[in-house]
């Protein structure tokens, strides 16, 4: 899988995000921010991801969910954790119903932080992530 | 009767930019009923009112939803100031209701994008989100936040916006027009985009009325409902009449939403023709005894703030009703009768907020 970073496609979920998040990485799509220029595609299906872009934090109904589709999409696959609440649970923390963080339920590669994160702070952790994925891709392919 | 089969719908969808899940029930292609279940979003925010107190809670209703972040503020904190009979400066009140219109547009625009996507019109989609980028600048600009900016808080606001800065966004807004009329023209006397909203997901002024529609869902089928005629913030000083439409369907709502935007541009240009000078916050000092009910209009319709203090630090309780959470009773009527590729329109055309609804 030689040169998979030129089109990593990228799923985004919203956890028990406050939307704040979700509408900065769907800007990152539009055309300010525009991440298609780094080949990024953004799809609806998890079994054609590459790379997860979770928002907000865990609860107990969603905890199911996310686990479901991080386990559809196929290897080598990296997990971003977009703003605050995705990475620790923000200011919903103390809140009853909040788990935590994802790395509660499924293996964290790169923390985005900002309460809302910044589209340019999410397409650094993207390409951070495109990075990431290469690298996983080539260990791959080495121990075939 | 056909066979019945259920579909499930969501909680991950590639239309949904948040999760919300429907059974629907068809016969072949036509949706005889759809059963909702919410949830995944939940968080519980609400009984935070007792680990963070009256002000610092400020900063969670801002956190309700992205979108519509500043008004959920603004909600909370008149409320309080209702309960504790603060009177908040003239100034402060006109600034409010500039950042309040402001978030109108741009959750208007983001809505408008939204809906195109759902019915596959891509380009058109991102040309409202570019004209919404302009509007996020004037944010950034004035508060230093794009989408949560933090401004509100018991007493007034945080930052003041000098005159300049206000002539040069009510520029910024004029010369925007053009564009908008020229993006949103495309909604309305479109060809392709009319033969997918004319006639589709009808309700009644009657339904609308008795499963308790708010905003632009209610006023598309008639409901004179808006609750910026209550005069709260600087509403009062200004001229408008709500918008409504007689017709009740999906090119209905996408109408009343974008008159809105224009007048939402008309009562910034009022606001800021009529701002006084002056101090933008007054000291709150004590504590909140007592209660209110506190509505507002936002985007999507009437907010509920109902804030009861004990003459504690912390608040007994904080109730917040959203207006997604008010019509999805009417998005089931619509769905009613349906065709199943119209769900997804059908579906955002209330203009779902779930993480206002679940909180
Ligand atoms: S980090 Fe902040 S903006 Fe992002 S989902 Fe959480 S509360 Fe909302």
């Amino acid at each position: 899988m030689a040169n998979v970073k030129r089109s990593p496609w990228l799923l985004h979920y919203d956890g028990s995000s406050c939307n704040g998040c979700d509408i900065e990485v769907l800007a990152c799509t539009t055309p300010v921010y525009d991440v298609e220029r780094f080949g990024v595609v953004n799809t609806g299906d998890p079994f054609h991801a590459d790379i997860f872009l979770i928002t907000g934090g865990i609860n107990s109904q969603n905890k199911e969910v996310v686990e479901q589709i991080y386990s559809q999409m196929p290897s080598p696959k990296v997990v971003v954790a977009v703003g605050t609440c995705a990475c620790t649970g923000g200011v919903f923390k103390e809140c009853y119903n909040i788990l935590g963080g994802v790395d509660t339920v499924i293996p964290v590669d790169i923390y985005v932080p900002g309460c809302a994160a910044r589209p340019e702070s999410i397409i650094d952790g993207v390409v951070k992530a495109v990075a990431l994925f290469q690298e996983k891709a080539d260990a791959m392919d080495s121990k075939k | 009767m056909g066979k019945r089969s259920v579909v499930p719908f969501g909680p991950h969808h590639p239309v949904l930019p948040e999760p919300i899940h429907l059974d629907l029930v068809l016969e072949d292609e036509t949706v005889i009923e759809a059963v909702p279940s919410i949830g995944y979003i939940h968080r519980g925010l609400e009984t935070l009112v007792k680990k963070k107190d009256y002000k610092q809670y400020v900063y969670v209703v801002e956190r309700i939803c992205g979108i519509c972040s500043f008004m959920h503020g603004m909600g909370y904190c008149e409320s309080i100031e209702h309960v504790m009979n603060v009177e908040v400066p003239v100034r402060a009140k006109y600034l409010r209701t500039i950042w309040a219109e402001l978030s109108r547009i741009h959750s208007h625009l983001l809505w408008l994008g939204l809906f195109a996507d759902a019915f596959g019109f891509e380009s058109l989609f991102m040309h409202s989100w570019r004209l919404r980028e302009k509007i996020l600048d004037m944010f950034e600009y004035s508060t230093g936040g794009r989408v949560i900016f933090s401004v509100n808080t018991v007493g007034g606001v945080l930052k003041d916006m000098p005159n300049e800065m206000l002539t040069k966004f009510v520029k910024m807004l004029d010369e925007m027009d053009g564009e908008l009329r020229k993006v949103t023209g495309v909604f309305l006397n479109d060809y392709t985009v009319n033969s997918r909203l004319r006639d589709v997901g009808f309700l009644t002024y009657e339904k609308a009325w008795e499963l308790g529609a708010v905003g632009p869902m209610g006023k598309a089928s008639g409901l004179n409902v808006d609750m910026r005629q209550r005069k709260y913030a600087a509403y009062g000083d200004l001229d408008f009449t709500p918008i409504t439409s007689n017709v009740g369907d999906c090119y209905a709502r996408t109408d009343v939403r974008i008159q809105e935007i224009f007048q939402s541009i008309d009562l910034i240009r009022q606001a800021v023709a009529k701002i006084p000078e002056g101090p933008i916050a007054t000291d709150v000092k004590g504590t909140p005894n007592g209660e209110y009910f506190m509505r507002v209009e936002q985007p999507r319709g009437e907010a509920v703030f109902y804030t009861r203090g004990n003459g504690s630090m912390y608040l007994d309780r904080a109730r917040i009703r959203t207006p997604t959470f008010a019509n999805i009773p009417a998005l089931l009527e619509t769905l009613k009768g349906a065709q199943l590729a119209d769900v997804p329109l059908l579906v955002l055309t209330i203009d779902p907020c779930i993480s206002c609804t679940e909180r």
